[in-house]
Order: structure tokens, then sequence, then C-alpha cells
């Protein structure tokens, strides 16, 4: 695949200038992922009000791809319910490792800036970490890790 | 800064007084994403010549047969090819005698069969183990399990701002509780070479034992076991032109009688009964079971490569290549080498301002480039410089500066994606 591609204008834009970068001052929800394989971490903070995100804002040390990644992520599920929430998840993680059909309808939009992630193994959790990230704060785990059991991606994808 | 080495002054060579051997290494023809490859990480594992390759092939289509065991005639020749990869590596570093070397899985298993067969049966609570801030975490993580099991403690040598170790602070370590030390030789993550037969020595009024981890040095630099007078050196064929899955442990012979087994098995025995076994004598009481057979022919015939090009040679060429390289990477801005040690061997450990390692690496590959990005395994260094990671680029003898200009071309490249 075309690294460039991913590389793409959109992405570099969120990691030059990320949305929603910083801390909320009341956080009903809150995490902190790691890739202990890279050292990368984020965190990421929301206010959930009437099963909606009602605020969501994210902070850390990353890669471009991480970071675009976040950026996105916190602009695509800013006013949506959970449940919206909860499907883009699925999607983002299931479109990273390439078991995703973008041809079939999905909800990811924008995201599939992301579709060439597939193709570089090694690459593939800092595409997904602030999603996982994302998931277990809405799950009420404070810390997490790609490589935690529970993460779909531990199995395919290669060291960093 | 430049680099600027007080003990030896690198000779210019011409770039094409190694060409004739980078034509040795088929690997080197590949193109990658459609441009020839660039192999810039020999420092995680080196690439192997055809001579070695058409020696795995000849010992699998020729003289393949468990040794050590049969009087036929292929298990005779296997036994005696392997044997004589142990007499290649005796002469190599030059050790007293071919018992003194133990085939191994390689580096991390060489530390691990000190860390049981030594360090189990001497080390105790209250004991102190001196490490280095440089070490990689396979000389950090057995001593660690170690100090676990034991109650013993490690004690740590600090490093300054270009990566060198801080010789006064090691010496003040020294206690009576003192009972070894582990030392990287070569630092894999920033290419500092470290003083280790002054260290040694120092640990040697003390009575103290000291293991070396050559991983990153054996490859690069002549090792003399004798000269530096450690009573450990490890390191791996991968890194020198071999295979993988093959290693070696020098060890003094006394130290090594003195040890107890790490791993039990067949070979490793004298004889066997249920009331009790009497252990082999060594290297073989350290060599249970079949070992890597061909892989410890094919890291003899790697030895007998390099010995023919010299260790002094490749020494001084990669020099030239790292000074060459240091300059230029220098004049990039935004740049910055991490680890500036006076003596280096050609490593160079980099970041990039406002853009992180891995997406260097990525767009790097682009180019056809093979850096290493991460954290090296060697955490600790990272937490010294406050950095999560670098990007690196290992250079060997079949490497030259027209591949370091590609590199310099892909940085600045790189810079240009995230202007």
């Amino acid at each position: 695949m075309n690294t460039k591609s991913l590389y793409q204008e959109v992405i570099l834009d969120h990691n030059r200038k990320p949305r929603n970068y910083g801390t909320l001052n009341e956080a009903s929800h809150h995490a902190v992922g790691h890739n202990p394989l890279c050292g990368d971490r984020l965190d990421v903070a929301l206010n959930l009000e009437n099963d909606h995100i009602d605020d969501i804002a994210f902070q850390g040390e990353s890669c471009a791809i991480c970071k675009a990644s976040a950026s996105m992520m916190t602009t695509a599920v800013k006013g949506k319910p959970l449940t919206d929430v909860e499907t883009l998840i699925q999607e983002f993680r299931e479109m990273a490792i390439g078991k995703l059909d973008l041809e079939s309808p999905h909800h990811l939009g924008r995201l599939t800036v992301f579709s060439g992630i597939r193709d570089l193994p090694t690459r593939v959790k800092c595409a997904i970490l602030p999603w996982h990230t994302l998931h277990a704060a809405l799950n009420s785990v404070t810390t997490t890790s790609t490589e935690a059991r529970n993460d779909p991606v531990h199995a395919t994808a290669g060291k960093a | 800064m430049k680099i600027i080495d007080t003990s030896i002054q690198p000779r210019k060579i011409q770039t094409n007084s190694m060409e004739k051997f980078r034509a040795d290494f088929p690997i080197l023809k590949l193109k990658i994403n459609d441009k020839p490859l660039i192999y810039l990480d020999s420092a995680a594992s080196s690439q192997m010549p055809q001579v070695v390759i058409d020696r795995l092939v000849h010992y699998q289509t020729a003289q393949h047969a468990n040794i050590n065991r049969a009087v036929y005639y292929l298990s005779e020749i296997a036994t005696s090819e392997y044997e004589g990869a142990r007499h290649k590596l005796q002469k190599f570093i030059n050790a007293r005698e071919d018992r003194e070397v133990i085939f191994t899985s390689g580096t991390t298993d060489s530390i691990n069969l000190v860390m049981h067969g030594y360090g189990r049966k001497f080390i105790k609570a209250g004991d102190e183990i001196i490490l280095t801030t440089l070490e990689h975490h396979s000389n950090i993580v057995p001593w660690q399990m170690l100090a676990e099991e034991t109650g013993a403690k490690i004690r740590i040598v600090p490093i300054n701002d270009k990566g060198e170790l801080l010789i006064d602070a090691y010496e003040k370590l020294f206690n009576k509780r003192t009972k070894f030390v582990g030392l990287i030789h070569v630092s894999n993550a920033l290419g500092t070479i470290n003083p280790i037969k002054q260290m040694i020595a120092f640990a040697h009024l003390h009575h103290v034992p000291v293991l070396i981890d050559g991983a990153q040095a054996a490859p690069h630099i002549k090792v003399d076991v004798q000269d530096l007078d450690c009573d450990f050196y490890a390191f791996s064929a991968h890194k020198l032109c071999g295979p993988t899955g093959v290693g070696m442990l020098y060890g003094k012979a006394a130290q090594l009688e003195a040890m107890q087994p790490f791993k039990g098995g067949g070979d490793m025995i004298a004889s066997v009964t249920f009331e009790k076994t009497t252990y082999n004598v060594i290297p073989h009481k350290f060599e249970a079971g079949t070992p890597p057979i061909a892989a410890a022919i094919g890291f003899g015939a790697a030895i007998d490569y390099l010995s023919t090009i010299g260790m002094d040679k490749i020494h001084l060429y990669e020099l030239d290549l790292l000074n060459y390289a240091t300059e230029l990477i220098n004049d990039i801005p935004g740049v910055h080498i991490v680890g500036n040690a006076i003596n280096k061997t050609a490593v160079l450990s980099f970041v990039v301002d406002g853009i992180h390692p891995h997406d260097i690496g990525t767009l790097l590959n682009q180019e056809g480039i093979a850096v290493r990005t991460g954290h090296h395994c060697a955490q600790p260094v990272m937490q010294r410089f406050n950095i999560p990671a670098t990007s690196r680029a290992s250079f060997a003898f079949y490497n030259n500066k027209l591949e370091v200009d590609a590199l310099i071309a892909g940085i600045r490249k790189v810079q240009k994606v995230f202007l």
C-alpha cells in the first residue's frame, strides 16, 4: 500500500492542530491508554449527559497517526448518543484490522482516511489506541493498554 | 557536535574498498516499495552473506545428523563441524581453550545461563549486583528476577548527557556486599563504547566477577577476552552475519566449573541413575539437549567470513561512515542525535522536532530505508533522556556513503511532509 495515502492532508492537519486537545474541568468518565510497545500514552476525558457525549477531550504523547485518530474521534463522537458511539468504536476497530467491508453501509464517514492502516500491522495499534481508551472510559476502566487481553488487535498486530 | 574518536583516528577509507564485500549479501539487491533496500538496522540483526547461506545449505544437504551420539559417518562429521565452530569462536575472541565457549540460543540465553548458573548459586540476600543505565533489558530483567528471588539488591551506574558511563560513580558503588557486575560493552540504543577493560580491572580489585554483554560490540570491534580479563562475555550470531537461534557465552573455565547447570537433559550428564546424576564436564554441562547444530556451524562460517575481512578494518570503515553520517545529520535543522559519546560504534539514534519516531520509520520505509524506531529494549536509557523513543540508524561494513546520503534525503523528505 502507499503510505502517502495514509499521511494525507486531513490526518496531517489533525496532527498539527488537534481538535478537543486538553482536559475537561469536570469529567464523568476518564481513562488513560498505553501502548507499551512504543511508550505512547493518551488521556481521554468526557462528560456523559442523558446517554450522550456532551463534551470530550484528549491529550498525550503520541505519533501523528495516534494523535490524528484521537482528534478525529473526538469530533466524530461529540454530541452523539452512546449507542452510536459504541457502533463507531466497533466499526473503527474492524476497519483498522481489515475486517470491515468498506463497500457495505457503515457509519465511519471521514474516519475511513485511516483504512490504509490495515496494511501496516505495526501501526494498527497507533490508530486504535484512542478508541480503545474511549471504550475503557465508557466502561469505567481507568487504565487500559493495547496489550490488554480483551484488545481485539492484540493477536494480529506486530511489535512496534 | 562532531564525533571525534581520540583513541583511534579513522583513516580515510575509500567507500569502494568495502564494495566487494557488499556484493556478498544477496538481500541487499532487494527493492522495497520500488526503491533499492537501504538496510540500516544491523544493530537489531545483520544480514547474511552468500557464503554463510551456502554453508547452511551444505550442512543440511550433506552433513546433518545429531551430534555426540552415534558412531556413523554423518554423526561424526556433524560433531566435528559443530566442535570446529566452537574452535573458530575460541580463536575469534582469544579464549584460552575451546571448553570456555558455550553455545547458547543467543545473548539473552547466555545472560540467563549466568544468572541461573552463577547467580542462584553464589548471590544471597543483601548482596549487591551492579548494572548500568545503558543495559539492554536482557541484562536487567534476569538480575531483577534473581534479586526478587534472593533478596539481593541492584545498583545502577548513571550516565552523562553524552551517554557515557560515570566511572567515578561506578567505583563508588563498590562495597563489601558487591558480588557481581553486569556491563554492556556497546550500548545498543546509543552506540557508546564503554571503557570495560578499566571497569573490569576495578571490579577485580574487589574480587567481583564481571559479565559483559557484547551483543553490539563483537560485530564491530575486536574482542580479546584474555586482554579484557572479563569473567563472562556473551553475544549472538545473528548480529555477526550468522543465523538466528544461536549465540555464545564465554566464561573463564574456573567460573564455569564452579557454576551449577542451568538446564537439565541429555548431553549435559556423565551418568544418570534415579539415585544420582553426575554432570558432564564443561562446555557440555551447559549444553543440554540437541543444540542448534546447523546454526552453530553457520555461526562458525560467519566468523570465518568476518575474520577474512578483519575486525580492525571493519571498525575503521564503520567509524568513517559514522563520522560522515553524524556531520550530515547535524546539518539538518530540528534533528538531534541522542548519544554523543566520544567513543562510539556506528549507531545514530536521533529525534526530530515535532515528529514521532514511528512516523519517521513508516515514511522512511516508503523510501526503502529500514531504520529501527522505538525504545530499543533500553527503556532506562530513554527515561534518562526523557524521551519515549528514538529513530535509530545503525551501520555495518556493507553499508556505504550513498546510503547515508539517502537517509539524510529521507529525513528531509519526512520533515517536508510535516511542514
